[in-house]
């Protein structure tokens, strides 16, 4: 089978987030990059299940040269090759566009794909609606938030989302669209011969053209702190009967 | 005109969509919600609210901030090739429409506009106070034909034991400052002695240390207890994403600049396997003194 994975670049913030000044993006001066979770679990997903049934597993970003690095950390973790849609860092492609540009260069592929993994949302945009958009584009069933992923013999899928009290199992005919939770499996770490090997895995790349966006950005704003004072109770174990009286305090003993 | 997708999983959050359907300065709002005796299917509900959209020629459609709502709206504007705003916080009519949403999980904010109309939007969860008014009972129900839709087939019930994460009062959580599996046992017997849930960080279900289920933050679970222990947690922004609707936090870290203090109520500077078990022979003392 042939399982095709969608990742987007993101910066790696740690505690705080800094703006560039024209506050249009993150300042990135001291951050690495990363992929969304559930994204990375995506890509877990495809290499386990090309190991169970044979096939190959294709990595996609939409992003600018540098995502090349995200390209090739997925393929160290086992995706086979890789199709990066190359973009201009300044500006950022709507939903609606990324997801046409997707659809655009899943129909230019030789091969068909039996499954397309979607991360449930993006982690800086957070649109949830790419992977549906590709399905209707596509005419192709699709399932979100999905935390558990079972091909059947009768080339159907069996996909489990997790809801309050229980779990909702889908099962859809492929071609399918499905979206990925972390907590879908435990991703592996890359072993340095993964890391090796991909450096030489294909990279096809292509320059789509950047529609103007109907969902259209102007400007980020850092959300108002909670401007909280914060009480010391103490150092060490020294602290205990402090914390106690808070517990008390709260209602909480 | 302007509807609203009474997707009530979740009634608090579609009356919070009520509330900000009504903020737009249009008289005429009507929830709609679907009728399925099938049970639930996002496309064919999806392409009920598309032809209800057209019918009133509403202007603006508004979901609540659920897994469903998100995803019923986005099926809407994937069948009628319109953008879609996901989780706004605040938007205000015109040509185009402007709005504020979230992004990062609420750690950072986006004012955009949005081209087409109508205008697709859902609202953050509490990102406004709920509509009170009983009027909001009334919801105008969409029949779905039974035959159409990718449909769930089967649920499993799932039995948790203890308390629930999401619904916790009190959440005692552990993160890579904790050092191991084993490690937790600290964290465990705290949580035991408060009656509350036990949580983590994602460095700790990377590790393997504890499952998937107890993660806090953007891709984990969203808590709201009234106290939050973080220990041995630095407070990255998406860890914070997931605890910032906890009334009170209390941080056990020995790194005074770690990130966690500044949303700190109360801060314990020192090493958890140290302090943490000082606070439970703490309270058992106490307790035993009765
Ligand atoms: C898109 C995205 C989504 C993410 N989603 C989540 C999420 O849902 N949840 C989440 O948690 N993270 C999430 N992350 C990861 C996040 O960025 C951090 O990597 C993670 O939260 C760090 O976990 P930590 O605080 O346990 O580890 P660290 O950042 O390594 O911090 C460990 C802390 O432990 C302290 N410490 C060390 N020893 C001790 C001791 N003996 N006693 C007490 N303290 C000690 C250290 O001083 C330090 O502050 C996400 C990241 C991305 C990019
Ligand atoms: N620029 C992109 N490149 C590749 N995949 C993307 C991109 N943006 C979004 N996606 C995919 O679509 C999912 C949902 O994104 P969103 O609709 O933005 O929440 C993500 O988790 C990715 O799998």
């Amino acid at each position: 089978m042939n399982v095709l994975v969608s990742v987007k670049r993101v910066p790696l913030t740690g505690g705080k987030i800094v703006l560039t000044d024209d506050e249009r993006a993150i300042s990135t001066r001291h951050l690495g990059f990363t992929v969304s979770p559930h994204e990375e679990c995506g890509v877990e997903e495809a290499v386990r299940l090309i190991e169970q049934h044979g096939g190959s597993s294709t990595v996609l970003t939409l992003g600018p040269p540098e995502a090349e690095e995200q390209l090739r950390d997925m393929m160290a973790l086992g995706i086979d090759r890789a199709v990066h849609l190359v973009t201009d860092a300044s500006n950022e492609w709507d939903p609606q566009a990324t997801a046409n540009a997707i659809v655009e260069a899943i129909r230019a592929e030789p091969d068909p794909y039996d499954l397309l993994l979607f991360g449930n949302e993006s982690a800086d945009a957070g649109n949830y609606q790419v992977a549906i958009r590709v399905a209707h584009k596509l005419g192709l069933p699709v399932v979100t938030g999905v935390k558990a992923i079972t091909v059947e013999s009768d080339q159907s899928v069996r996909l489990e989302q997790e809801v309050p009290g229980g779990r909702d199992v889908y099962v859809v005919p492929m071609p399918a669209v499905a979206t990925v939770k972390e907590g879908l499996n435990l991703p592996r770490y890359p072993s340095v011969p993964g890391r090796l090997r991909a450096k030489r895995k294909p990279v096809a790349s292509s320059t789509p053209a950047r529609p103007q966006p109907q969902l259209e950005m102007v400007r980020l704003v850092l959300p108002p702190g909670a401007g909280k004072e914060t009480e010391v109770l103490g150092n060490g174990a020294d602290a205990a009967p402090a914390v106690v009286k808070v517990l008390d305090e709260l209602g909480l003993l | 005109m302007i509807l609203v997708f009474a997707e009530r999983s979740d009634e608090e959050l579609f009356r919070q969509a009520l509330a900000f359907a009504r903020s737009l300065g249009d008289d005429d709002v009507l929830a709609v919600g679907i009728d399925d005796p099938a049970g639930y299917s996002p496309d064919a509900w999806g392409t009920a609210l598309a032809g209800v959209t057209g019918d009133r020629r509403a202007s603006v459609v508004v979901g609540p901030g659920t897994e469903r709502g998100n995803e019923v709206l986005a099926h809407v504007a994937a069948m009628l090739d319109l953008p879609m705003a996901a989780n706004c916080t605040s938007a205000t009519s015109g040509d185009p429409l402007t709005l504020t949403r979230i992004r990062w999980g609420g750690s950072l904010l986006e004012e955009a506009q949005l081209h087409g109309s109508p205008a697709l939007l859902t609202v953050a969860p509490h990102a406004v106070a709920a509509d009170p008014a009983a009027e909001s009972d009334v919801v105008e129900l969409l029949s779905v034909a039974p035959d159409g839709g990718v449909r769930v087939s089967e649920r499993v019930e799932t039995t948790t034991a203890g308390v629930s994460l999401a619904d916790a009062d009190v959440v005692v959580s552990g993160g890579r400052g904790v050092g191991s599996a084993e490690g937790f046992a600290v964290i465990e017997e705290l949580a035991a002695l408060l009656g509350a849930a036990v949580g983590c960080s994602r460095a700790v279900t990377s590790a393997g240390w504890r499952p998937h289920t107890d993660q806090v933050g953007q891709t984990g679970t969203k808590i709201s207890p009234s106290l939050y222990i973080a220990c041995g947690i630095s407070g990255a922004t998406q860890h914070m994403a997931g605890c910032k609707g906890a009334k009170k936090l209390m941080a056990i870290n020995p790194d005074n600049e770690a990130s966690i203090f500044a949303s700190a109520d109360y801060a314990v500077i020192g090493d958890l396997h140290e302090v943490v078990p000082a606070i439970s022979a703490e309270i058992r003392k106490t307790r035993g003194g009765e």
